[in-house]
Formats: structure tokens, sequence, C-alpha cells
């Protein structure tokens, strides 16, 4: 590994006898990132969020004993002892209009229902774990594609790096959300065939592949970047000057040097990607009935701005809490793996 | 008849016809009266989008047909009133309703005398005989349908920039005549001849869509300017002289501003407070309730021609199998339904194709837990039987919806219903601009939908012939709208028959319409869910509304001050 080691200096009078410590970078970025206060707290705000939905079906099952999947139009439920109709239809003035049960703060429909009779709360939950399991799948997905992209394009230059950056700037050119809807639509008509491997309109791949590609360019480039300028760094020239092969130093001396970037990336790719995924499912060409999202969520939510505002803006709040943690922990983890950064800004 | 008898029949009859004038000269007189104090004013007119182009030839949306049937005028019109009279064929450019002859296959018209487009130009029968050549010539799109039984027109449909209907529509300049010829006798001919589709233009009127274009009008007003992006002004026909009250009366109102761009919740508050005063758009669902309370006097209901529905591809697996669609019929829950659209004072539970209120209609349900003439509620168990007995439980279902709220909604809960029988469900929603053709074209593989159907005009033709006949199925195209693709060869036979029927005897025609709507819905090449009633918020200062089922709110007929 050829990251410059931090060794921890000593304090002015060290004790006699006391043992002088070296830390790894990780090791050090580690210990900066768990001194970062709103790193941590945002970053406990993800685990919860990530347990809470997690926690879905045991909600489903045994707290609001409801199917979050499935229209309950008809239905009715008991709220203080008295049997009320899930979809309750105006009886006053002209009798028009039908609006569903609002929250109960109970077991059942503790947020509402939505327009198909359906527990607002159960579907959160339900809805977060695809919202999360996109963002983290396609985001896992970005980075790796990036990083091999950006290693490879920058490391063997040539018609390597011509070809392969082209195939950036013609992605790049496109703009990103066209991208995503106009990948999303032709997809989602008739789901993807890729030789023998079918994915239907209705799997999460879809969308995972879709966020995950339309990302690399962004990241990709830096990366690029970054591997041209540690091409020219004089471990690299020894290393390649002591006849090391190149895969070795791709391996030892390039991608742990560029591995920090792609954690820095990570979180703040993440926020982007969830955005992203609430956006196109809120479009109805991302997350598809009966399966739930924040961002389908969203959309149901539409048509009960006036009557039930909950089921529209609690998927929202829970986007906004989720992407503000992942760019909060993105800093934290950006300042602990690059204090340059954060000299440069106190500069 | 005995002489006696005859005298005081013929008392009977003066006095009748002294009432008769007296009412009318009343009826006349109060006219003048509200003429006097209600005509002037701009009414302002709001909708999301428009509808397209203005040729009235081409245009099929009741969004536009509206202001057509005010701007132009064909040789009968339905009468422009309130309620089920406006479902009464009256003349219009011609002077009466024409007797058929040659067993109702020739109709001589005879029209008015001096009557004059917007531009000034005197209408001659040579502009009728052009009208009709150019409904060909632009490919209008009832041209097949409605029109093709004119002497003629088979071969104008194949080849409509040289068509000639010269033996089919032949004006007679000097007796001021039309004679129409048809190949067959057609009930409903004078129905097509009284929508948009039938309008007299200038012979000189170009053979293309007009697009944003006005044509020459005839009516009380005009199209001044259209922009589909923006809007439409519509003013006052210079050249117009009220001809017949019944089909195009005279207008209160000097302006019309037709916005486009505010959205349903935005242009309902507009109405709301003011700004305009009435919107094209259904009121959002989230906002009925507030309608019905808060605003109540000015929100007006009237139920529809209309059925929402749900064809099912009769030669696709797993439709192809009769139990397999009398399961889905089974397993709505049409209440449940009725909730989406707004409740039961916006929609009804209806069974079977032919909606409340159209000629023909007999209650009738056996899709349902009693079976009987009343749907009372779905049944779950019977409807799972028939899914084990058809053997297509578990097979993969993509059900197509639109992308509006309600239709959305109602595709939603439909994927739930296909999966609680037993079939792999999913939900495929395309944009409400071109679901309605996508799901028409085999190519696209279309096993089950949810649409609508609104009543060109008021005939069960109009919902069973164009909907389930077999010459309404065309295979590899947009325009098939038989969308289930059922063809039973004894029910079409049957059609044929009532509509020939119905050119002599209308009362036998209907007994026959309905017993053939009860074989349809017992085949059930799809499963009919609500029939919706249409909700009109009109501002404070809005007088005078009249609706009829087939252009819906009169505007000409409305006051603003």
């Amino acid at each position: 590994m050829t990251l410059i080691t931090e060794a921890v200096a000593p304090p002015a009078a060290a004790a006699p006898g006391r043992v002088q410590v070296s830390r790894g970078p990780w090791a050090t970025a580690f210990r900066k990132l768990r001194q970062d206060k709103a790193a941590m707290t945002a970053l406990g705000v993800l685990v919860l969020i990530v347990v809470v939905c997690l926690m879905a079906p045991l909600y489903a099952t045994y707290v609001s004993k409801t199917d979050p999947f499935s229209s309950n139009l008809s239905g009715t439920i008991t709220v203080n002892g008295e049997d009320v109709a899930v979809m309750q239809a105006e009886t006053e003035g002209l009798g028009l209009g039908t609006t569903p049960i609002g929250p109960t703060y109970t077991g059942a429909y503790f947020f509402g229902a939505d327009t198909q009779g359906r527990d607002v709360m159960a579907r959160l939950l339900y809805g977060g774990q695809n919202s999360l399991l996109i963002a983290g799948s396609s985001t896992v997905l970005t980075l790796v594609l990036a990083g091999l992209v950006g290693i490879v394009a920058g490391f063997f230059g040539g018609w390597v790096d011509i070809v392969l950056s082209r195939l950036l700037d013609i992605m790049w050119a496109f703009p990103v959300f066209l991208l995503a809807i106009s990948l999303s639509i032709v997809t989602i008509s008739h789901g993807l065939v890729i030789g023998p491997i079918t994915i239907s309109s209705d799997s999460l791949l879809l969308p995972i592949l879709i966020i995950g590609l339309i990302f690399i360019p962004y990241v990709a480039r830096p990366i690029r970047g970054q591997v041209l300028q540690l091409k020219r760094s004089e471990f690299v020239l020894a290393a390649i000057g002591l006849g090391v092969p190149q895969r070795r130093i791709l391996v030892v001396d390039i991608l742990p040097n560029v591995a920090s970037t792609l954690i820095v990336f990570a979180p703040l790719t993440m926020a982007l990607n969830m955005i992203t995924e609430s956006s196109l499912s809120f479009l109805s060409i991302g997350v598809q009935s009966p399966a739930a999202s924040w961002g389908t969520i969203i959309e149901d939510g539409q048509g009960l701005l006036y009557t039930r505002p909950l089921v529209a803006v609690l998927p929202g709040i829970a986007v906004v809490i989720t992407v503000v943690a992942l760019n909060v922990f993105g800093d934290g983890v950006r300042d602990a793996l690059d204090p340059r950064a954060k000299l440069r800004v106190k500069d | 008849m005995k002489p006696k008898t005859r005298r005081l029949s013929t008392l009977a009859s003066s006095l009748l016809l002294a009432a008769t004038t007296l009412s009318s000269a009343q009826a006349a007189e109060s006219r003048d009266a509200l003429m006097k104090e209600h005509r002037g004013g701009v009414m302002k007119l709001n909708a999301h989008g428009s509808a397209g182009t203005i040729d009235p030839m081409i245009n099929y949306e009741l969004q536009f047909w509206q202001l057509l049937s005010m701007t132009n005028d064909g040789l009968l019109a339905f009468k422009k009133v309130d309620g089920a009279a406006g479902n009464t064929i009256v003349p219009d450019l011609a002077e009466e309703l024409p007797k058929p002859e040659d067993g109702g296959k020739t109709y001589v018209f005879k029209l008015r005398p001096g009557l004059k487009f917007s531009t000034g130009k005197e209408i001659t029968t040579a502009d009728v005989v052009a009208s009709f050549e150019r409904i060909f010539k632009v490919s209008s799109p009832t041209a097949g349908s409605f029109y093709n039984g004119i002497v003629g027109a088979e071969a104008c449909l194949k080849d409509g920039a040289t068509c000639s209907l010269k033996d089919g529509v032949i004006g007679d300049e000097k007796a001021h005549t039309v004679t129409f010829h048809l190949t067959t006798p057609d009930a409903e001919f004078f129905d097509k001849l009284a929508v948009p589709h039938a309008s007299i233009l200038p012979a000189d009127t170009s053979p293309k869509d007009l697009g944003t274009t006005p044509a020459a009008a005839t009516g009380p007003y005009m199209i001044q300017s259209y922009d589909p992006d923006h809007g439409m002004k519509i003013v006052r026909n210079p050249n117009f002289k009220e001809f017949s009250v019944d089909a195009q009366p005279d207008g209160y109102i000097d302006e019309f501003d037709y916005n486009f761009g505010l959205d349903d919740q935005a242009g309902l508050t507009a109405v709301l407070n003011g700004q305009a005063d009435w919107t094209f758009d259904d009121p959002p669902s989230d906002r009925l309730g507030e309608l019905g309370t808060k605003y109540a006097k000015q929100v007006k209901v009237h139920t529809l021609s209309a059925y929402y529905y749900v064809p099912m591809n009769v030669n696709l697996p797993p439709f192809n199998n009769a139990k397999a669609r009398q399961a889905v019929a089974y397993a709505v829950d049409r209440k449940a339904l009725v909730g989406i659209f707004g409740g039961p004072n916006l929609a009804a539970p209806l069974c079977q194709h032919l909606p409340v209120g159209m000629a023909g209609y007999e209650p009738y349900c056996p899709f349902t837990k009693s079976p009987g003439t009343k749907w009372t509620a779905p049944d779950m168990e019977k409807a799972k039987q028939l899914i084990e007995e058809s053997g297509t439980k578990g097979q993969k279902v993509t059900l197509i919806g639109d992308d509006k709220a309600i239709p959305k909604s109602i595709a939603t809960y439909m994927q739930g219903v296909l999966r609680d029988l037993g079939y792999d469900a999913s939900l495929k929603t395309v944009s409400h601009n071109i679901q309605f053709t996508y799901i028409q074209n085999t190519n696209n593989n279309v096993q089950i939908s949810v649409t609508d159907w609104y009543a060109d005009y008021p005939a069960p033709s109009d919902f069973l012939n164009v909907l389930y006949g077999c010459d309404s199925f065309h295979p590899a195209s947009d325009s098939s709208i038989n969308i289930s693709g059922w063809c039973d060869k004894k029910v079409d036979g049957d059609m044929k028959q009532a509509l020939a029927t119905a050119v002599t005897d209308p009362k036998a025609a209907d007994v026959m319409w309905a017993k053939i709507d009860k074989e349809i819905t017992d085949a059930a090449p799809a499963a009919a869910l609500f029939q919706p009633k249409r909700v009109d918020v009109i501002s404070t200062r809005v007088g005078n509304f009249m609706f009829n089922d087939s252009f819906h709110m009169l505007f000409s007929q409305a006051w603003v001050k």
C-alpha cells in the first residue's frame, strides 16, 4: 500500500518508555470520522432508517395486520370500539367524493390509508426497503463500473482511453434525468432482454441498472484524472522502472489510492440515486405496482393533497431525511479521507 | 272515425294548435326578454390542454365538439335543450326531417333558403356535396364507421384524395335539395348527420386537415383565433341570423376566451375564485367533498351515456377462455370502483353494456352474488371456481392502464383482482394520450385493459355494434374499437337485423337490442364496471346552465350577465 502513512506525533513531553504508535491511513480516517459528530449522527439516522424499514414485514403482520399490497376499498376497521370504513363516502351536501381514512395513530392505519385503502405506514416501510435497496445497489454498480472504466482508461491510455472517454462523453452529453426517463420508458414496456437473461418490466433490477449506469461518467471522469496523476507519481514510475507487472501496479499502487475517492463518492452518489429513483417512481416509470417505493407513495398521495396530505408528505420527508443524512455522512467521509479538502475550505 | 268525433277531434286539434302557438309565442317573448337582459359579456373557459385540430370533420374530442356544435351546423342537429330532450334530432340547415324513401335507402333534404357562412358566402347544395366528399378526403375518423353506407363511399375509403360521391350525394341547386343514396337502410343515419363530422363547410375548403385554422362558421359563433398551447377566442358570427331555436339558437354571450394550461386543480380554483367561469377537466377527486358541501350551488351533476369497462382479448390466453373472462366479471367489486370514481352520487355499478337510460336498456346482472337485475356484491367464490375450471390459474397477465388519476386507480385495483384470482398479474401504465389506441392494436398483444366509452350519439348500437360488432375489429390497426376482438357471427347477425328493424320499427329494434345486450354480457368479452356522471363546476355569475348528452354544457345558452 503506498498511501502516505500518517504518524501520530508523540506529545512534546512524552512520558519515558511510552511506545510511539503509528496508525494506517484507514485507521486515521476512521478515527477522524468517529470524531465527526455530525457524520456520526447522520450515520445513526441512516442505520435507524434501514433497521425500521427492514421491520416492514413484522409491522404489517403484527401491528397493522393489513396487506399493504392489496386494495382494501370496501374494508372496515375498528377505531375506538367503532367500525369505520377505510374509504369514507362524503355524506354531507351533495355527497360527492370518497376520502381514505386519516391517521388513527393506533396499530392499523397509523398514518391513514391511500387511494386504494392501503395502510400508508406499512407501505412507507416497504417503500423504504425498495428505495434503499435500489439506491444502494445502483450506487455499488455505479462505483464498480465507474472505477473500472476510470482506472482502465487512465492507466492504459492510448486507444483504450480514447474509446472509453468518448463513450463517457456520449453519455455525458445527455441530460442525466432525460436519459434516465428515456431508458425507463423504453425498458418498462417490454422489460429487458440481454441474450439469455430476461428482466421483467416490474423487476427492481431495471431501475437499479438504469440508475447505476447513468451516473457512471460523473464518477469515472474524476477517477480517470486521478489515475493519470498517479501514473506520473514517483512510486508508480519507480514500480514501472523496477519491472513490476502492470496488473500488480494496478492492484497494489493505483487501486488503493483510488479507493478513497470511490468511498467519498459512495454516500453522495447514493443520495443522488435515491432522488433519481424517487423521481422515476413518481413518474410511474420506476418501481411498479403493487410494489412501493417512496416515489410511488408520493405519486399515490398526489391526488390526496387536499384531504390527506400526509400520504404524499411522509414519503417526501423520508426521502429528505435520508438524502440529508447521506450527504452529511458523505461530507464526513470526505473530510476524513481527504483532509486537504477540509483545509481548503478553511482557507 | 265518426263525423262527431272528427269535429271534436278537429276542435281539439285547433285548440292544441292555438295553445302550442301561444306557448311558442310566450316562449319567444320570454326568450326575447331574457336575451335583452342577459345578452353580452365574456365567458372564460379553462382546460389543462387543447384537443388538437379544430377541423370539424376531423376533431373527435368532446372538448371541442362542445364548441363546434355552436360554430358549425350539419343538415340535422341534436336539439339544443336541457336534459333528455337534447337527444331529439331536429332539422338544422335542412328545412325538415326527410321521410325515408326506397325502403330507407334514399333521403331528400331541402336546404333552408338564404343561409350564409361566416365569410358572407351563401350556403349551396354544392357545399353540402363537397362537405360529404371532404369527410373522406381528410380521412375523418368516422368516415369508415358512420358514412360508409353512402353510395360511393367504399371507393372513397380506398382513395380519399379522388373521392367522388356523385351517385351517393346529389345536389340540385334549382330545387335547393340534396339527395342521399345509401347502400343499405341505416336507422342511425340521422344521428350520424347530427354530429360535427357532418358539418357543412364551403366547397372550397382545403381538402387537408385545417389544423389551427378555423373553418367557416354557420352557427351563432365563430372561432377567431386558436393556439393549442395557449388558448382560443370565439366571437359572434356577423352573418348569423337565428333560423332554428331548436337546432342552433342564438347565444347570450358575446365572446368566449378559452385558456389552455391550468391543470385540474388550478383550473378548478380559478372557477371557485371567479377568475374563470367553467373548466373542462373533471374536478380532482380530493376536492369533490369540498365542492359538494361548500360550493354545492355551483356544482352540476349529470348522468352520462357512458361506461367504464375492462375489455379482455378473446384471442389471447387466458381470456380466450370464456370462464376466465366471466371470473373477472364476477370478481370485480363494482361498489369499490364507484368509490374510486367519487362515490354513489357520481357513479353507479353496471354489469351490462348498455348504460341506464339508453334505448333497449333492461336491467341485467348475471355477475353478482345474487344474479338478477341488480349488482349486489362480488362473488369471489364463484370467480375462483371458474378460474379453476378454466385451467388458466397462474398464467401471466399484463393489464394496461392509463396514467390519469382515476383510470390508474381502477387499473391498480383490477391488478389486485387478477392477483386474487390467481394470475401472475402486472400493470403497465401507458400515457393517457396513447392508451386508447394502444389497446386497440392487436400488434401490442394486450390481454386486458381498463378504458371507458362515451356515446357518440344516443343509440344502443353505438355501444353494442360499435364495441362488439365484427366490423369493428381490424387486426393490426390503431382503429379497432372492438378491443376484445370478439366476433360472434350469430350476435353480429342479430345486430345487423336490429339495425335494419330500427328503420321501420324502433320499438321492436329496442327489444332486440335488449336481448343482444344480455347475450354480449353473458359472453363477457368485457366486464362492465360502472356508469359515470359528469360534474360541472361553474362560477357564481353563470346563469341558465343547460346540459345534454350530446354536447354536455351548452355554452351558447348560458349567460354571464
